[in-house]
């Protein structure tokens, strides 16, 4: 664990130093220690985010300076204190593990919606039809969610469809677009501009900023795509909306 | 209880102190992006800290109430009149009904912050009345103000300040006008730091860096001598925050403004310090900035002192009213 800060109201807790070779230990190692910092209620912490290899810690350094009692000491205070709370945590990594949501995501894959999936199946040698079958049969873990509001990054693409992302991002891309970006799948969940490989969009709202939480999926969860018609499509968007 | 938006101008949006809470949901605080501002506007028209008021960005705006309220601006070199009479920032006024309230184009700086007595009164989304301009949602229907807007402001129970005019006394003035030309914005080093040879950050703390016109709350582009890093390997996506200098891999730092991802790739060489983080939303296209060190304690001191101050501040502004 490597704590570095980011600013002077912030730090960052690097639990690990790589990712891909261990996606589902590493995201169980650091949602685990979002929540034992999160339920350490340590004074002048203000919020926590998991992304990846490390949860970020943002506090209000005049609380903390007072807490820690020396000011000029804040900072070591702190990570004392986020080290300790982290630690706790170890060897609870079933908790974790129970609490991960599986969440099926409908996708429709209409040729409308997958811009993109030629690029991808050709960079595959694949049929675009097997890209569709090896996307919505993988099983995925939602690694983080920012960026944007609500934007999901979710690890467990299959290799073969790894796409690098397009040269020139889009403009507009619109709100439930599913695309691949390198080795990761994700959902665009406002329009927004991106450049991200289009392949399919869902229906579902994924960021609402009347609802709370305003995101429909949250850090690892574990997802799944169900391919679903154009009709369905349109049904689902229909009964969303009513 | 109305503030007519007569003309909207270049961009202006209802902003508070930010949403909170909201990074692990890939939502950014937002708010004034000199939050220090806000409060220190709020505060002289009696108002709570954290009360929403207007974001001016380059000026043009107009506008009246349908009531008497009192109104405090902090921010750029603005020319703000009321009819005629000039309104010095840091000051407050106390605007009769229908007086109009004018910002013309900054001298210096680009943003200003306006609080209105009682305050804005638009709907708290996320737990906040900003503007997520990006994601188009909260403060004023989630957009910039348009000529024609009608916006509600809170009761306000009214103040013993005379029935018109301007006060003799404001804030201090360092406070309420950070902009300043070729500002030295302090830093803290950055996470990826040693990421960095020597010679690039000899370069970013000696150099100039002229800001470049594809800037937005987001953050400031920087033009300049270009920062190279040791080496060239993805990083993994880790969390970013308003200060934040991040270097993308042509070289040309980018600072993080307050409306920022909450995450990002590139490597983060510095953190302009919360206490210049005002000075830094003052940047506009042709600016020069430069760039100088200070240790984390020295930033948190610099923060101490200053909050120290401001409740000082608050203290004589209640004996002020009483």
């Amino acid at each position: 664990m490597e704590i570095i800060p980011l600013g002077d109201s912030a730090l960052i807790v690097r639990m690990r130093e790589r990712f891909d070779d261990a996606p589902e230990q590493t995201l169980d190692t650091v949602l685990r220690a979002f929540q034992q910092i999160k339920n350490a209620l340590i004074p002048g912490v203000i919020e926590l985010a998991p992304a990846y290899t490390s949860v970020s810690v943002f506090f209000d350094p005049i609380i903390v300076a007072k807490a820690a009692e020396k000011p000029d000491k804040a900072f070591d205070w702190l990570a004392m204190r986020i080290r300790g709370a982290a630690a706790a945590g170890v060897d609870r990594g079933k908790t974790v593990r129970s609490r991960s949501r599986t969440v099926e995501i409908p996708v429709c894959y209409d040729s409308e919606f997958a811009l993109d999936i030629d690029d991808v199946a050709r960079r595959a040698e694949l049929s675009p039809g097997k890209v569709i079958r090896l996307h919505s049969a993988a099983k995925y873990r939602v690694a983080c969610i920012g960026f944007v509001p609500g934007f999901t990054f979710l690890a467990g693409l299959p290799k073969e469809l790894a796409t690098p992302r397009r040269k020139v991002p889009r403009k507009q891309i619109p709100p439930g677009s599913v695309g691949i970006g390198g080795d990761q799948t994700g959902i665009y969940p406002l329009r927004s501009p991106g450049g991200w490989n289009l392949i399919g969009r869902t229906p579902l709202r994924l960021f609402d900023p009347h609802k709370s939480p305003p995101t429909f999926l949250r850090a690892g969860d574990r997802v799944r795509f169900r391919e679903i018609s154009r009709d369905e499509f349109e049904d689902f968007t229909h009964r969303q909306e009513s | 209880m109305s503030l007519f938006v007569e003309r909207a101008g270049f961009l202006t949006s209802v902003q508070d102190l930010g949403r909170m809470g909201l990074r692990q949901f890939g939502v950014s605080p937002g708010g004034a992006l000199d939050s220090f501002g806000l409060r220190v506007a709020n505060l002289l028209v009696g108002n709570e800290e954290g009360a929403a008021g207007l974001e001016i960005t380059l000026g043009g705006l107009q506008l009246r109430f349908d009531d008497e309220r009192l109104v405090a601006w902090c921010g750029g070199e603005f020319e703000v009149r009321i009819g005629s009479k000039p309104l010095p920032v840091g000051h407050v006024a106390h605007l009769g009904t229908g007086e109009r309230l004018k910002f013309g184009r900054p001298q210096m700086g680009c943003r200003s912050w306006l609080a209105v007595s009682g305050g804005i009164d638009v709907p708290s989304t996320l737990g906040s009345r900003s503007t997520d301009l990006r994601a188009g949602f909260g403060g004023w229907e989630g957009r910039a103000l348009r000529d024609g807007d009608v916006l509600t402001l809170h009761a306000w129970p009214g103040s013993s300040i005379p029935a018109t005019g301007v006060s003799s006394w404001g804030a201090p003035h360092d406070w309420v006008s950070p902009a300043k030309p070729e500002p030295v914005l302090r830093f803290v080093r950055g996470v990826d730091w040693n990421r960095f040879n020597p010679s690039t950050i000899q370069r970013l703390t000696s150099e100039a860096f002229a800001v470049s016109a594809d800037s937005d709350r987001m953050g400031a582009r920087l033009e300049g001598p270009e920062l190279k890093r040791v080496d060239e390997s993805d990083l993994i996506s880790e969390a970013v925050a308003p200060g934040t200098i991040q270097v993308p891999p042509n070289g040309k730092p980018i600072l993080l403004l307050g409306d920022c991802q909450t995450i990002g790739g590139y490597p983060k060489i510095a953190h302009v310090i919360t206490v210049d983080l005002g000075v830094a939303a003052q940047l506009r296209a042709g600016d020069q900035v430069r760039f100088s060190e200070v240790s984390l304690t020295d930033a948190h001191r610099l923060l101490i002192e200053r909050e120290r101050q401001l409740e000082l501040f608050r203290v004589g502004l209640s004996l002020h009213d009483s």
